[in-house]
């Protein structure tokens, strides 16, 4: 135990553990913002991690026939695509959403490993970080703030960008009115299905790009479940945020930090125990946050968008 | 000379199939106006008011604006004109702040500043004050109100409908809203002000228009003439719809006294000061809509709790903080007003609602196993009983007409014999043929010596069913007192709250009635 507790203190305040934590966040970043977009527009898509997948897949392979720059946007259409079967069965067919989305993270699983099949094992040369090298040179600051691959300034961008939209726009307005009553929002002659239909596709586009962190950047290779359960951490990010994009951003970093502490507390050799409690940790936190936030009523309610996963049906 | 009228309406009519819901109505309000549009419920105001918000279309007559013809083909077109209306339910995001809920009724983005400044001005201009930050489900039903208000001033209508606005609010809020509304007339905004509180209306507005049945009856200047001759114009005569069957008053069943029970919504609590039924003997209680029924109802039912268990006993037994089901063990029997969601469930089939409210019925379940056969049985024969149309007993709840629905929960209380009932609205949006079976039902059980409350808002149904009626008006309950004592008028009075008029120390005003 003794040694648990060296490594704690010699190496958590490193540089290394602050880069570290933010590569492991990126993904869950990614994805989260994603399906926030799509939670505050009223809609449930339990497929985060389907479309991850097929966003890892599209990447990799996009990548390693043609280039990065191709990778990127391939693997964001790629999760919108994703997401479209979704949207066209949740929004236009009325099935329902939880269904249908685990339905479509099994079959994103199903898909991308028949797909991925040959691209298992082969290498991608990993991608280069943005900035240059006399950047990432400067002490601290330099491996924390420029050290990164373009996806860690995506996704900051992204969840900044979405903060922005929801609150400071007519158009992020009317998503949140669309989310918070759907028969109102209709009634004021907002086209509910239709952006519904944008939330969704915005959603899988940024969980393929989460899910392509972790082909391209992260381990660059491709391998059948290769997120391994991100996207259900992405979707606890969610609850444990309260719908709200800055503590998002931070709660992210938070679930980073305890995946990136769990690896490197297996690495120290101490009991499986704590290993497995530490994979907990994100998931139980999230049921705290839960019964915390029921205690505040008035809090949930400010929040928490009120038509999520109801079926919008117009009249005739 | 009297200003020339900003809208006029004249010989309007509109059809919906069985029903004259407005017939040859002329109407006219000028610029600063308060005008009063009284009647009761189904008296057609509600129909007149969306004519001239767009909302639907009249089949004969002429809407001018100005002097000028016009056609309002939608509520955009009536904004357009000039004209607003703040509706009796409000359609606001709740889970949005004050701010936001204003922006998303503007047609055009309005920058987050400009728009606390137009609100800020609004605001200070009537007295109508809002935190735009504030979430809307964090306010009272006064302050959504104001929303409302706000959002349609915004708008800076000629003329502003508001369809019984007081009926959500507090004295002290209603007072506020007056103040508001006066200011704005001030500015020459016409108003035209539903209700069915006459001393409000006497209170606040300059002119009076009387519907009843469709018909303009009468129009008068509110402020001259006394409240019981309005009254009873509202009301007309009724020769009673059903005829009343003679049945002997038996021993007290169930007795209420002395409750008192609080209101959400900022309402005055419900008060009952006593109450008895008796066996073979219906007791009706009459009342504008949101005076308390639903309150009566849910105590009565054991919904809600009351403070002491001997607020309501039940042959002599306290049953105040029972529960529902404690209750029908002792013999009491519940219908609802809500059919879907409170009677029934929507999405159960009628086999399984059969079930609901006979949860204490041994014959139907036991140690947890629910006995199907006896259940399909039960649900059959219910349907039989009572005229119940659907194509089968595994038809969903949802999927019946208001009138059958109501017919099978009603039978569903009805066939358990109970020695008391408690019904709320037994007919509400029920079409005839199944009203007039319900009733005679009920005052067949009544002659079978049961004891019967009746909560309704149809006068015609309370005078040709009950022997007794008291009246519910801002959460009080008058004492009973047997239906023949009841005059028309004095119902009248009772019922919108209206002050017995002091003996008159001078000639009322002369109404002009109307043929």
């Amino acid at each position: 135990m003794s040694g648990l507790f060296e490594f704690l203190i010699s190496d958590l305040l490193t540089v290394s553990f602050a880069v570290a934590v933010i590569g492991a966040a990126t993904p869950l970043l990614l994805a989260a913002t994603g399906e926030l977009i799509v939670e505050r527009s009223g809609v449930l898509n339990l497929g985060v991690e389907g479309m991850m997948l097929a966003g890892a897949l599209a990447g990799f392979a996009a990548s390693q026939e043609l280039s990065y720059a191709v990778g990127i946007p391939a693997a964001a259409l790629a999760g919108a695509l994703l997401a479209l079967i979704f949207a066209f069965f949740s929004q236009t067919l009325l099935t329902n959403q939880v269904a249908t989305g685990l339905a479509l993270t099994i079959f994103g699983i199903g898909i991308t490993k028949l797909i991925g099949e040959p691209y298992t094992g082969t290498p991608l040369e990993p991608m280069a970080p943005l900035f240059s090298e006399s950047l990432q040179q400067i002490p601290v600051i330099g491996p924390i703030v420029f050290g990164h691959d373009p996806f860690v300034y995506l996704s900051i961008v992204g969840i900044l960008g979405t903060w922005y939209f929801l609150f400071r726009t007519r158009a992020g307005l009317i998503l949140r009115a669309v989310g918070e009553d759907h028969s109102s929002a209709h009634a004021l002659g907002c086209h509910v299905v239709r952006i519904r239909y944008a939330a969704i596709l915005a959603g899988g586009a940024f969980a393929g790009l989460g899910g392509a962190y972790m082909s391209m950047v992260k381990t660059p290779q491709w391998n059948e479940g290769m997120t391994a359960g991100s996207g259900w951490i992405a979707l606890a990010l969610i609850v444990f945020a309260t719908w709200r994009p800055m503590r998002l951003w931070l709660g992210a970093y938070l679930f980073g930090a305890l995946l990136v502490l769990q690896l490197r507390i297996q690495g120290t050799g101490v009991s499986v125990g704590v290993t497995y409690f530490l994979t907990m940790v994100p998931y139980l936190a999230t049921i705290v946050v839960l019964v915390i936030m029921s205690w505040d009523k008035v809090a949930l309610r400010r929040h928490a968008p009120a038509s999520i996963g109801k079926i919008f049906k117009p009249a005739s | 000379m009297p200003d020339a009228p900003l809208l006029e309406l004249v010989g309007i009519t509109r059809r919906f199939p069985g029903v004259l819901a407005n017939d040859d109505i002329d109407f006219a309000i000028t610029p600063g106006e308060i005008h009063a549009l009284l009647g009761e419920n189904g008296a057609g105001k509600s129909t007149l008011m969306k004519i001239i918000a767009g909302l639907l279309a009249p089949d004969e007559g002429e809407i001018r604006w100005r002097g000028r013809p016009v056609t309002i083909r939608s509520p955009i077109a009536a904004r357009d004109l000039g004209i607003g209306m703040v509706h009796q339910h409000f359609a606001l995001f709740e889970g949005l702040s004050v701010a936001e809920n204003i922006a998303l009724s503007l047609p055009k983005a309005v920058p987050g500043t400009a728009l606390t400044g137009r609100l800020n001005a609004v605001a200070e201009q009537y007295g109508l004050k809002l935190d735009p930050d504030a979430h809307v489900f964090e306010l009272s039903a006064g302050e959504k109100q104001r929303i409302e208000i706000v959002r349609t001033l915004l708008q800076e209508p000629k003329l502003l409908i508001l369809d019984e606005p007081t009926s959500v609010l507090t004295p002290g809020e209603t007072e506020q809203l007056f103040d508001t509304l006066r200011r704005l007339a001030a500015d020459d905004t016409a108003i035209v002000f539903i209700s069915h509180k006459l001393q409000e209306v006497r209170l606040l507005c300059d002119q009076a228009t009387i519907l009843r049945g469709g018909r303009v009856v009468a129009e008068c200047r509110p402020a001259d003439v006394d409240a019981e001759q309005i009254a009873e114009l509202m009301l007309g005569d009724r020769p009673p719809a059903t005829e009343r069957q003679d049945r002997q008053a038996g021993a007290t069943i169930l007795k209420v006294k002395d409750l008192e029970l609080a209101r959400s919504g900022g309402a005055k609590p419900l008060v009952v000061g006593e109450l008895s039924l008796r066996a073979g003997e219906i007791v009706g209680v009459a009342g504008v809509a949101g005076n308390g029924q639903e309150a009566l109802y849910r105590t009565l039912s054991g919904e809600d709790l009351a403070a002491r268990p001997d607020c309501i006993t039940y042959n002599d037994k306290p049953i105040g903080r029972s529960g529902p089901n404690a209750r029908r063990a002792a013999g009491i029997a519940f219908l609802p007003e809500e059919r879907l969601g409170h009677a029934a469930v929507p999405n159960f089939t009628l086999t399984d609602n059969a079930l609901l409210s006979n949860l204490i019925d041994r014959r139907l379940h036991r140690r947890g196993w629910i006995f199907r056969g006896r259940l399909s049985r039960r649900a059959q024969d219910i349907s039989d009983g009572h005229d119940v149309r659907h194509s089968g007993i595994d038809q969903l709840a949802s999927g019946l007409s208001g009138g059958n629905l109501q017919k099978f929960v009603v039978g569903r209380e009805l066939d358990k014999q109970p020695a008391c009932l408690i019904i709320d609205q037994p007919t509400w949006g029920v079409d005839p043929g199944a009203a007039t079976r319900i009733r005679d039902e009920l005052q067949r059980l009544a002659g079978n010596g049961a004891a019967i409350l009746v909560i309704s808002q149809d006068l015609d149904e309370l005078i040709g069913l009950c022997d007794q009626l008291a009246v519910l008006h801002d959460g009080v309950l008058s004492p009973t007192r047997p239906v023949q004592d009841w005059t028309i008028h004095a119902l009248g009075l009772a019922m919108t709250g209206a002050e017995p008029t002091a003996p008159a120390e001078a000639e009322p005003a002369p109404m002009r009635a109307l043929p």
